[in-house]
C-alpha cells in the first residue's frame, strides 16, 4: 500500500532505485515528445508559450490610437484566459469525480440549464429588471440558482446508484437537448424586444464583453481555482475509483456535491462571457492527458489552464490573422473536438 | 400429482399465446379503426385552428372566402402534417429495426444533419437550383451520413444498446457543426435555422405536393417492414433464409434517407417524433412488425397534430414552430423511456 502511495510523489532525487515506471517513460519517450519532461519544465515551457500567444495578440498589426487598441484587445484576451481556465478546470474535476475520460459539463447539459435559467428569469420578471439590476447582483442570482439547481439534477444523477455510465450520459445529453428545446420555446413566447436582450446575454462573442462582468468574473474563478489548487491531492485519491477513495477515507457524496456546485460556477461564468462551448473542455483536457505522463493533479491543474489559454488565444491568432475570420473559432473546436470525442468512444475509452 | 398441474399451467401458457392474439385481432381491428377516428377528429380540429376565421357556419353559408383559406391553406397544411407524421415516425421504425436499437431514428444517427448539409451545399453552389434537386442532393447526403453512421456502429467496441444513440449524436453534432460553419462564412445561418426547426407555417397549397412521395417510401417501408425485422437479425442469419442482406439493409437506408431528405426540404426537422412513436407502438403492441407499421403511422400522424395544434394556440395569434414544441415533449418523453429502462435494470 505505501508503495502505491509513494509512488507518485517519489523525488528525483530518490533511494537507489527510483521508480521504474518513470525512468522508463523518461528513457523511450524523452527524446521525441514532451511526456518525458519534468511537469515543472512543462508547465514552464507551456507558460512561455502562453505569454507568447499573448504578446503576438496583443502586438501585431496593432495601428491607430494605442491605448484603445491595448485596452480592447488586454479585455479579449482576459476574457479567453478566464473561459480557458474555467472550462478546463470544470472539465478536469468533472471527469475526475466521474472518473471517465468522456463526459464533461456542457456534454451533460450544464451550460444549457444555465441559459435555461436566464431565459426563464427574463421570461418571468422582463427584460426591464434584468438590465436595471447591478450586473453583479443579477450575475450572483443567476449563478446561486445555476448552482442550487445543477447540484440537485447531477446529483441526483450520478448518486442514482445504477452504475451505467452509458445511461447516465445518454440522460445527461437528453436533459441537455431538453433544456435547449425549453429554452428556444420560451424565447419564442416572448416579446421580440424581450428576446433581443436576452439574445445579447448569450451571444457576447470575445468582442464584447463588458469590463465589469469580466472583472467579477476572474475574481470568482480565481477563488475557485485556488479551492481546486487546495483540493488537488484529494482528486489525486479520488482519480483512483469511487471505491477506492471511500477506502481512503474520502468523504465521496460531500466531494462530488462540493465538485458539482464548482462546477456550475465555472460553467456559469464562462457561459455568461461568452456562450456556451459544448467540446472546448474535452479537447483540452485529452491534450493534457496527452501530454502529462504523471497523473497528479499538482501537475494537471496549471497544464490543463495553460493548454486552454494557448488553444484559445493561439486559435484565434491564427484564425483572425492567416484565414481572416472573426468569430467562428467556437465552430472549429466544436468541430475538432466532436471527432475526438467519436474517437474516445471508438477506441473504447468509455467502457 | 404435482406434475401434470405444472405440465398443464405450461401447456396453458403456450396456449394463449396463440389464442390470446387470435382472440385479440377482431378488438384490435376495433380499435385501429377508433385510433384512425381520433386521428380524423384531430385533423378535422386542426382545419379549424388559425388566425383567420373559417367555421362551419360560414362554410356550410358558402362563404366563397372561408372556403378558399380552406383549400389553399387549411388541408395542404394538415394534409402536410399527417404526411410527414406517418412519415417520419415509420422512417424511425425501419431505422431502429435496422440497427437493432429502440435508442435510434434519423434524427439521432446524423441522417437529419446530413441531409440539412446537402441542401446547404445545393444553395450555396446553384442558389436557382429546383425543389427537386435539392431534395435529390440532400437524400444522396443523408445516405452519406447514415452509411457513415452504420460504419462507425460496426467498429464500435461493444454492441451497447446505450452506445448506439451517444454514437449517433455526436456524429450529428460533428457534422451540424460542419454546417454551421459554411452557413457562417456563407452568412445563410437564417436561412439554415429554417430547416432545422420543423415549421408547417409557410405550408400552402403548391408547396406541399412533394410530401406524397413519403407517402410512397411510407408504403414501401410497409410492404417491406418484414424483411428488415429478419434483416435486423444478423447478416448469416438472413443470409440462411435465402436473402440478400446487402440489398434489404440499402433499401431501408434508401428509404429512411429520402424520407429525411424529403421532409427536412418541405418542412424541417420534426425531431424525436421517429424515436418516441415506435418506442410506445412497441411498450402498447409489442414488436409484431406488420401489427406495428399501421399504429406507427397513425401515432406519428396523430401527434404531430397534438404538437401542430399547441404550436398554433399556445401564443395565439403568434405561432411557435411545431419543432420546438416537438423536442420540449419528445425529450420529456424520451427521458422518461430511458429512466423507466433504469427502473427495470435496478
Amino acid at each position: 500500500m505505501p508503495k502505491t502511495l509513494s509512488a507518485a510523489p517519489a523525488p528525483a532525487s530518490g533511494g537507489p532505485n527510483p521508480s521504474p515506471r518513470r525512468g522508463r517513460t523518461g528513457f523511450t519517450l524523452g527524446a521525441l515528445s514532451p511526456r518525458g519532461m519534468s511537469p515543472r519544465t512543462l508547465v514552464i515551457v507551456l507558460a512561455v508559450i502562453t505569454l507568447g500567444c499573448i504578446a503576438a495578440f496583443m502586438t501585431i498589426d496593432l495601428r491607430g490610437n494605442l491605448s484603445y487598441a491595448l485596452t480592447r484587445r488586454g479585455i479579449r484576451v482576459g476574457a479567453m484566459l478566464v473561459v480557458a481556465v474555467a472550462v478546463g478546470l470544470s472539465t478536469l474535476m468533472f471527469q475526475t469525480v466521474t472518473a471517465n475520460r468522456i463526459l464533461t459539463p456542457s456534454i451533460m447539459g450544464f451550460d444549457a440549464l444555465y441559459i435555461l435559467i436566464q431565459t426563464g428569469l427574463v421570461f418571468a420578471l422582463g427584460s426591464s429588471t434584468l438590465l436595471t439590476a447591478a450586473p453583479s447582483l443579477k450575475f450572483g442570482v443567476e449563478v446561486a440558482l445555476m448552482v442550487v439547481f445543477s447540484a440537485l439534477l447531477y446529483r441526483w444523477l450520478f448518486t442514482g446508484g445504477t452504475g451505467s455510465l452509458h445511461l447516465m450520459l445518454l440522460v445527461g445529453i437528453v436533459i441537455g437537448t431538453l433544456f435547449r428545446g425549453f429554452s428556444s420555446l420560451l424565447q419564442r413566447l416572448m416579446e421580440p424586444s424581450e428576446y433581443i436582450v436576452l439574445q445579447d446575454l448569450f451571444f457576447a462573442s470575445f468582442n464584447q464583453v463588458e469590463p465589469l462582468l469580466l472583472g467579477i468574473s476572474a475574481v470568482v474563478v480565481v477563488l475557485v481555482a485556488a479551492v481546486v489548487w487546495k483540493l488537488r491531492k484529494t482528486f489525486d485519491v479520488l482519480a483512483l475509483g469511487r471505491d477506492t477513495a471511500v477506502n481512503l477515507g474520502v468523504d465521496h457524496r460531500r466531494i462530488v456535491t462540493l465538485v458539482l456546485v464548482l462546477c456550475s460556477i465555472l460553467v456559469a461564468v464562462s457561459t455568461a462571457l461568452v456562450g456556451p462551448v459544448t467540446f472546448f473542455g474535452l479537447l483540452v483536457v485529452s491534450l493534457a492527458y496527452q501530454v502529462v505522463r504523471k497523473f497528479s493533479h499538482a501537475a494537471l491543474i496549471p497544464i490543463v489552464c495553460l493548454l486552454g489559454g494557448i488553444t484559445l488565444i493561439g486559435g484565434q491568432l491564427v484564425l483572425e490573422r492567416v484565414f481572416g475570420f472573426a468569430t467562428a473559432l467556437s465552430v472549429i473546436i466544436e468541430f475538432a473536438g466532436g471527432l475526438l470525442f467519436l474517437y474516445l468512444l471508438l477506441k473504447g475509452s468509455l467502457k | 400429482m404435482s406434475a401434470p398441474v405444472l405440465s398443464r399451467t405450461a401447456a396453458a401458457e403456450q396456449v394463449p399465446a396463440v389464442a390470446v392474439r387470435r382472440s385479440k385481432k377482431p378488438s384490435e381491428t376495433a380499435w385501429l379503426v377508433l385510433g384512425t377516428v381520433a386521428v380524423l377528429l384531430l385533423a378535422v380540429v386542426s382545419l379549424f385552428v388559425g388566425v383567420s376565421e373559417v367555421s362551419l357556419p360560414q362554410l356550410l353559408a358558402g362563404n366563397a372566402e372561408a372556403w378558399d383559406l380552406l383549400w389553399i391553406s387549411r388541408v395542404p397544411r394538415t394534409l402536410a402534417v399527417v404526411l410527414a407524421g406517418t412519415a417520419v415516425a415509420v422512417a424511425g421504425l425501419i431505422m431502429q429495426l435496422m440497427v437493432r436499437n429502440r435508442f435510434v431514428e434519423p434524427s439521432t444517427v446524423g441522417t437529419v444533419e446530413s441531409a440539412t448539409l446537402g441542401i446547404l451545399v445545393v444553395t450555396v453552389v446553384l442558389p436557382a437550383a429546383p425543389i427537386m434537386l435539392k431534395m435529390g442532393v440532400a437524400g444522396v447526403f443523408a445516405l452519406g451520413g447514415t452509411a457513415l453512421f452504420l460504419a462507425v456502429l460496426g467498429r464500435l467496441p461493444a454492441r451497447n444498446t446505450l452506445l448506439v444513440p451517444i454514437v449517433g449524436i455526436m456524429l450529428g453534432g460533428v457534422i451540424g457543426s460542419v454546417t454551421t460553419f459554411f452557413a457562417y462564412k456563407y452568412d445563410l445561418l437564417q436561412t439554415l435555422s429554417n430547416w432545422m426547426i420543423g415549421d408547417f407555417s409557410g405550408v400552402l397549397r403548391g408547396r406541399y405536393e412533394l410530401l406524397w412521395l413519403v407517402a410512397a417510401l411510407t408504403l414501401a417501408g410497409y410492404l417491406a417492414a418484414d424483411r428488415f425485422t429478419v434483416a435486423g437479425l444478423g447478416a448469416d442469419f438472413t443470409t440462411n433464409l435465402g436473402m440478400n442482406y446487402k440489398a434489404v439493409m440499402r433499401l431501408g437506408m434508401v428509404l429512411v434517407s429520402l424520407i429525411s431528405a424529403v421532409v427536412v426540404t418541405t418542412v424541417g426537422a420534426v425531431p424525436f417524433l421517429g424515436l418516441i412513436v415506435p418506442n410506445i407502438v412497441s411498450l402498447l403492441f409489442g414488436d409484431n412488425l406488420r401489427r406495428a407499421v399501421p399504429w406507427t403511422a397513425l401515432f406519428g400522424a396523430g401527434f404531430v397534430l397534438v404538437c401542430d395544434i399547441i404550436g398554433r394556440t399556445i401564443r395565439f395569434p403568434y405561432e411557435v414552430p411545431v419543432g420546438m414544441v416537438m423536442s420540449v415533449l419528445g425529450a420529456t418523453i424520451f427521458l422518461t423511456l430511458l429512466l423507466r429502462t433504469r427502473k427495470r435494470n435496478a
